[in-house]
């Protein structure tokens, strides 16, 4: 009997510090499994930034470097212009990358540099408690809009992919979500196709997950996937936005 | 004959598996792991066909598959 599916190996043997149903697991798991198959655990540096996305150092079993708090693309930047042999990422979610660290993130993507970036949007602030952050949807109740989201007010949500794909030197955009098996896949291919996008040297490359936070949207796991579904994709449409 | 292995300390009860197996195969018990949470077991082994998709839509990386 053969092993067809098994735990990646970059991934410690112990339970994780996420949430039960955080699809920040399942990003994780990704991640360490293209890296795993590209056989790169031993020559990649993670850059943490602050907030649940630094949660993973209670899975990933790789070298990583914690960053100031939005600032994990300018730290792997450096990483990869002082050691360019050196496969570098960074694993980021949306308070962190969207909101404090917006300036470097779009820095970084301008001037090319040959990183991969990891996006967790899950619509809220989670490890503090789930308030309104940029990628919010449209009358969504957070602990800092308790009344929904507006517009005269809040603003509108932010679209990182679409915000990137202006910009000339990304060379690998891509928006995923890991809710089924066949998403999973797709969101699989798309982390391999951006691990491949540095390898070959061309860029910036650039993976948005929709996620969810079961947690503070105050909904069982399997609810959060259908919030997803039928709320979160409408707003974030999944799919390559560039690929050169 | 394909069968799942689902390492209880690793699951955090999300069920993602259960709904997720078309053969039905996955349930929880009344049995708990040392976090607290009601693991996932193969309530049903007999009728696992091998297809992963539990072990793919695991967030916590907790099922291996065999074939």
């Amino acid at each position: 009997m053969e092993k067809i599916y098994s735990r990646p190996i970059g991934l410690k043997k112990s339970i994780n510090g996420y949430c039960p149903g955080c699809l920040h697991s399942a990003a994780g798991k990704l991640i360490m499994s293209v890296l795993e198959e590209f056989d790169l655990l031993e020559r990649c540096t993670q850059v943490d930034g602050v907030g649940c996305s630094a949660n993973n150092h209670t899975s990933m079993d790789v070298d990583s470097i914690g960053s100031p708090h939005g600032r994990p693309c300018a730290v792997a930047s450096a990483v990869k212009r002082i050691s360019p042999e050196t496969v570098v990422y960074t694993y980021q979610g949306d308070g962190d990358l969207a909101s404090i660290g917006l300036a470097e993130t779009m820095m970084a993507a301008n001037r090319g540099d040959n990183i991969t970036v990891f996006f967790i949007n899950n619509a809220n602030y989670g490890m503090t408690g789930g308030q309104m952050a940029p990628t919010t949807l449209m009358d969504m109740k957070t602990s800092t809009t308790p009344y929904g989201r507006h517009a005269q007010e809040h603003g509108y949500p932010m679209h990182m992919c679409e915000v990137l794909n202006a910009l000339t030197a990304p060379s690998y955009i891509a928006r995923v979500t890991c809710i089924d098996a066949a998403n999973v896949r797709k969101a699989r291919a798309a982390v391999k196709e951006a691990f491949q996008h540095q390898l070959d040297g061309k860029g910036f490359s650039f993976v948005e997950f929709v996620s969810n936070c079961p947690t503070n949207w105050g909904l069982s796991p399997i609810e959060s996937l259908k919030f997803i579904k039928e709320k979160m994709l409408p707003e974030y449409p999944l799919g390559e936005f560039r690929n050169r | 004959m394909p069968k799942i292995e689902i390492e209880s300390e690793y699951c955090k009860s999300c069920l993602f598996c259960v709904e997720a197996c078309p053969k039905k195969v996955i349930g929880t018990t009344s049995a708990v792991n040392s976090k607290g949470y009601q693991y996932a077991v193969a309530i049903n082994p007999d009728a696992c066909v091998g297809c992963a998709i539990c072990a793919t839509v695991c967030p916590d990386a907790a099922i291996e598959v065999y074939k």
